[in-house]
């Protein structure tokens, strides 16, 4: 068993928020997929306010060692969220954590208050890899908007408030400070990083998007050096993610000091990573101890 | 990988699987298990979408062509190397109704679906390739009528020249389509004009197959739909 801000978990492996969508992973793979949940926590993909389409296609391109997305946060918004996907997410038989942002305090507001008020949601991520509307800076990229923003929602809410930061940051220990003064819970990281492609033959960027964000094994060095370094700054619990593939880049986010690992990309290859991650995790473990 | 074949500009693989098998428009999730990656610009390394061409027996089988790291890889592999299959995926056709004629229209990597739906449900097969040497895939299907770019079989033109035929003859048909991208949006063209029901199998790039992305989306009337879990096939009159 594993303890994270006062909640059991089965193993130390949950998915990456936006990375496996538990609804449709069972529609297509059966009840099996529940009885056998691949992780012992399942994220939300962000939630907004109101509903967001996504960004036109193409979404996706495959860089080196991993992927560059431009989804932009399709999600139903917070009314069918609660009234729909919740529900069907508590069957899953493990914590849910529901990941939500806003463009300003207010959105944000909103969101936790409404979120908070229901039992199935163990704990809240917020996405704060998102531009402020009034300032144009991302609020999870300035340390003293980061801290303005969880001290604001701290009182909304008794449940875990976990802050997701954004690697496309000066000083990502300073913004993971700024979270924890601000009542944070948990800080988890890496998010993607903010990277582009060119149409092939083409002078025009490939994604509908414009810019994506990269992820995958190509920024699993990146993540283990942000990790390493947020944990040495925080007291908080740390979430790592970034490129995970295997028990042995789990371990790796473990030894610099995160206490859960995320994997997103990874599961695109192997529906069933999370599980064959915390398998290998415990046998590291069980040798370990030998 | 139990069987591999050359066919023309294709090459044929053949998977020992245990899973259910695979219904006609349903796709998998391939890749090899050594050397997938380090390939041109150091791909590949998400697997590749990949439509059944048959299934059963646990057997299933695949139609290639080389165009890109991901299949030139799939098309190199030798009897006795290891693969990753995650599948079937998507929904694939139904079952046609009984009162038309059902009219199988594609081209290039894009028959495997139809040859699956011939074998279920019979249909009439029109098949374009660029020459001679891609229209050899068209021995998967019973007597299609070809269409080449280069006019070194059958009709020179597009297969979609023989559609238009067929859809000025008087006969109540239906259409079903899977081909690259620019046959797909005249065959939904022609169809949306002649008031002929058809069912188009889309492409799109794919990172997962099972919806957990939402990278493989098409514009519908009814907004985003993602391709490997509302699709591959669509009805042409909901695609936007
Ligand atoms: C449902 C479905 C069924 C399919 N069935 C078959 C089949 O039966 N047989 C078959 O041979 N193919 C099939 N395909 C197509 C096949 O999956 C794609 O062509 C595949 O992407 C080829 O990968 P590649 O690495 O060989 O080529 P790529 O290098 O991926 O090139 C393919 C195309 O992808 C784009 N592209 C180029 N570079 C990149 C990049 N870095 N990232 C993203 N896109 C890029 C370009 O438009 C290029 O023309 C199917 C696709 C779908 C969605
Ligand atoms: C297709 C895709 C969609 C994502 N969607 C979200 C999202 O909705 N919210 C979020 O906080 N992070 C999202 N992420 C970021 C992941 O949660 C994760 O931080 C990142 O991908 C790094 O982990 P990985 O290398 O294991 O994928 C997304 C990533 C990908 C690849
Ligand atoms: S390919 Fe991932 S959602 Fe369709």
């Amino acid at each position: 068993m594993t303890a994270f801000c006062g909640i059991e978990l089965a193993h130390p492996v949950i998915n990456a928020s936006g990375c496996f969508d538990a609804l449709a992973a069972r529609e297509v793979f059966g009840d099996s997929l529940i009885e056998r949940f691949p992780f012992a926590a399942y994220v939300s993909k962000t939630v907004t306010l109101g509903p967001r389409a996504g960004n036109p296609p193409p979404r996706l391109w495959e860089a080196a060692g991993g992927l560059i997305n431009s989804i932009g946060l399709p999600n139903p918004g917070i009314d069918a969220y609660l009234e729909t996907h919740l529900p069907a997410y508590a069957a899953l038989g493990v914590p849910i954590i529901t990941n939500v942002m806003g463009s300003t305090v207010e959105q944000f507001g909103e969101l936790v208050e409404r979120v908070a008020l229901r039992d199935e949601v163990a704990a809240i991520e917020l996405n704060v890899s998102c531009p402020n509307v009034a300032t144009g800076l991302d609020i999870g990229a300035d340390p003293h908007e980061l801290e303005r923003l969880v001290t604001a929602l701290r009182p909304l809410s008794a449940k875990p408030l976990i802050v997701k930061l954004t690697p496309n940051a000066a000083d990502v220990a300073a913004c993971a400070a700024a979270a924890e003064s601000g009542g944070a819970d948990s800080v988890s990281l890496i998010n993607t990083l903010r990277a582009m492609a060119l149409a092939p033959g083409a002078t025009a960027p490939w994604l509908g998007g414009g810019t994506g964000g990269l992820s995958g094994p190509a920024i699993r060095s990146i993540a283990l050096a942000q990790v390493a370094s947020v944990a040495a700054s925080v007291a908080i619990p740390v979430i790592g993610m970034g490129g995970v593939a295997s028990g042995a880049d789990a371990a790796a986010l473990l030894d610099v000091g995160a206490t859960l690992v995320a994997v997103g990309t990874e599961t695109f290859r192997d529906p069933a990573a999370g599980r064959r991650i915390a398998n290998e995790l415990a046998q590291r473990f069980a040798e370990n101890a030998a | 990988m139990v069987g591999r074949r050359a066919l023309g500009a294709y090459v044929v693989l053949e998977v020992g699987d245990e899973a259910v098998a695979a219904a006609p428009g349903q796709f998998y999730m391939l890749a090899a298990v050594v050397g997938w990656g380090g390939g041109e610009g150091e791909r590949p390394f998400l697997g590749r979408a990949i439509s059944a061409l048959f299934a059963g027996d646990g057997r299933v089988g695949f139609l290639l062509e080389d165009v890109g790291p991901g299949t030139g890889r799939l098309c190199s592999l030798a009897v006795g190397e290891e693969l990753w299959l995650v599948g079937p995926l998507g929904r694939g056709f139904d079952a046609p109704p009984a009162e038309r004629e059902a009219l199988l229209v594609g081209g290039g990597v894009g028959i495997p679906p139809l040859a699956m739906f011939q074998e279920a449900w019979g249909g009439r097969a029109l098949l374009g390739f660029r020459d001679a040497r891609h229209a050899a895939g068209a021995s998967l299907l019973k007597d299609a009528e070809l269409a080449t770019d280069d006019g070194s079989v059958g009709h020179a033109g597009y297969v979609t020249d023989l559609l238009e035929r067929e859809l000025r003859a008087a006969g109540e048909v239906c259409v079903y389509a899977c081909g690259p991208p620019a046959m797909l949006e005249t065959v939904r063209a022609l169809t949306l004009a002649a008031g002929v029901p058809a069912w188009l199998a889309l492409e799109a790039p794919m990172a997962c197959g099972f919806g957990a992305c939402f990278g493989c989306v098409v514009a519908t009337h009814d907004g985003f739909k993602r391709v490997c879990l509302d699709g591959p096939v669509f009805e042409a009159a909901v695609l936007a």
